[in-house]
């Protein structure tokens, strides 16, 4: 137990030496340049973070967080019961395969003109941006996690009982996706974080994360854009992070034997 | 020999069972007129060559399969589609991974509303028989092949099936874990006096368990031969008796198998 310990510490120590390093270099690099438009230093960004925390995080981050929210939550809400009706009745899968195969390959920003027609400068017009990019990666995964279900569980099901859609669906096929659908739940959270940034960028909203780089880009205030650059990253990182603590570690404990 | 008051009629009453199917425009015919009773508390194994459709016929009484022609009565009413009266454990690794081992066990309970404290002592009950009280909280991925098939049989028992219908269950388990198994097997059904239909490729096994060996010829399959098998319990696996009708299995299967 002491050696495991003394390991884990031994590889934090390890991570944080990675990235004092990069810190390091980047600071060397940027007095190296000597000009805040190329490359602000480490040390102006924290200067840049003293001056606009208060915006940053009681403005902008909640109205981006709401933007990621409304995009994701319609996401899950129209791509969850569709794929599940797609991977478990044929006659759904072939009505509405081709209709998500023409959408799908369009890329989600090109929708930004007819959200900003459709929902005006909106929460709800950034959202639909993040919408369309979440809706896919989550209906292709419910939908093939849906595919995928072995037989022999549906077999066992409907002879100790479960003989309606409903039961078949509820204690069978949709717990045995739940992997595959976490999966694409997480990959369609990357998709949308990165939507979300441009659909912020390109007006379809006047307040968020993306929205402020663009406008501090005017302003050629690089330092307050790299610092929001290194939010965005880091604000990801921390929700991909949470999520696959809640759901892979405690939700999908039952997977340890598949995935480890 | 227990007299039934009213009726002699039988559990299970396999009439005139055919089943086809349309592979590349022919049709193949899998079970052809197959006729069979069997009374209430009987441990009948099938046995037969490669295709000589002793599944299909377990798969048509537990209800997921339809014959072509004929028809399945227990206790005198058609079966038309799976139930929980007639339990089965499939021969591939059938719990769900997702539930633990008293998930699993309740899961019957479960879909029928019982209360969860209900549904739970329940299952511990049949979770103590199989000797898993300790591996309650367990995932499928946890155990051997053994626990997996105990905790299936488990499964299928705490719904009270007037039928336990059982197809290679044992099939890929080690000989060691086999032979356990067919004991234990042997102690739960005599425990309960359940109605058992197995199918097995070994003889032995269906020597070892059975009260009656269904015989089935292939292509088409039907029955060519019901052996009774009156020896006393537990059985010596090499018997003078035993072996007398191995010999007799074997070389029926022997004459079934053109190579």
């Amino acid at each position: 137990m002491n050696g495991d310990w003394a390991k884990t510490l031994r590889r934090e120590w390890i991570s944080a030496l990675s990235l004092a390093s990069l810190v390091l270099v980047w600071q060397a690099v940027a007095m190296l340049v000597g000009d805040t438009l190329i490359l602000p230093s480490f040390l102006q960004v924290l200067v840049a973070l003293e001056a606009s925390w208060k915006t940053l995080i009681f403005q902008d981050l909640p109205i981006s967080l709401l933007h990621f929210g409304l995009g994701m939550g319609a996401g899950v809400l129209l791509a969850l019961p569709l794929g599940m009706g797609m991977g478990w009745s044929r006659h759904m899968d072939r009505l509405i395969d081709p209709m998500v195969e023409v959408i799908r390959p369009i890329p989600p920003l090109a929708w930004i003109p007819f959200a900003i027609v459709w929902f005006g400068l909106t929460h709800e017009s950034a959202g639909f941006i993040v919408f369309v990019g979440a809706v896919f990666p989550i209906l292709i995964n419910t939908y093939v996690g849906f595919r995928s279900l072995p037989r022999v569980f549906v077999e066992s099901a409907k002879v100790l009982g479960a003989t309606s859609n409903r039961d078949l669906i509820r204690y069978v096929a949709f717990p045995y996706a739940l992997p595959s659908i976490a999966g694409g739940v997480r990959i369609a959270m990357g998709i949308s974080w990165m939507c979300l940034v441009a659909a912020e960028m390109f007006g379809v909203s006047t307040s968020g994360l993306g929205y402020r780089i663009w406008s501090y880009y005017y302003l050629h205030k690089m330092e307050y854009v790299l610092l929001y650059m290194i939010v965005l990253g880091l604000l990801g990182l921390f929700i991909d992070r949470a999520f696959r603590y809640v759901v892979e570690e405690r939700m999908l404990k039952w997977r340890a034997g598949l995935t480890q | 020999m227990v007299a039934q008051a009213c009726t002699n009629m039988a559990l299970l009453e396999i009439k005139g069972v055919s089943k086809s199917f349309l592979a590349e425009g022919k049709e193949m015919v899998t079970l052809s007129d197959v006729n069979l009773s069997i009374e209430e508390g009987e441990f009948v194994c099938f046995i037969g060559p490669s295709g000589c459709g002793k599944t299909t016929l377990l798969r048509i009484v537990a209800g997921l399969e339809t014959p072509s022609s004929g028809s399945v009565m227990l206790e005198g009413r058609p079966i038309t589609g799976p139930g929980p009266e007639r339990g089965m454990v499939f021969q591939e690794y059938s719990l769900f991974p997702w539930r633990t081992v008293l998930d699993n066990i309740a899961f019957g309970p479960e879909l029928k509303g019982e209360a969860k404290e209900e549904r739970y002592r329940r299952a511990r009950i049949y979770l103590k028989a199989i000797g898993l009280e300790s591996f309650e909280q367990s995932y499928p991925h946890e155990l051997s092949g053994g626990m997996k098939q105990r905790v299936a049989i488990a499964r299928a028992l705490v719904n009270h099936p007037k039928a336990l219908i059982m197809d290679e269950p044992f099939g890929a388990l080690d000989a060691q874990t086999r032979n356990i198994m067919q004991a234990e097997l042997l102690r739960t059904w005599e425990n309960k006096k359940k109605t058992v239909l197995f199918v097995t490729h070994s003889v032995d096994e269906a020597i070892y368990l059975g009260d009656r060996i269904v015989i089935m010829s292939a292509r088409p399959g039907r029955i060519k031969e019901i052996i009774d098998i009156n020896l006393p319990r537990p059985r010596n696996r090499t018997s003078p008796e035993v072996n007398q009708i191995r010999d007799r299995i074997l070389q029926d299967l022997r004459s079934e198998i053109k190579v």
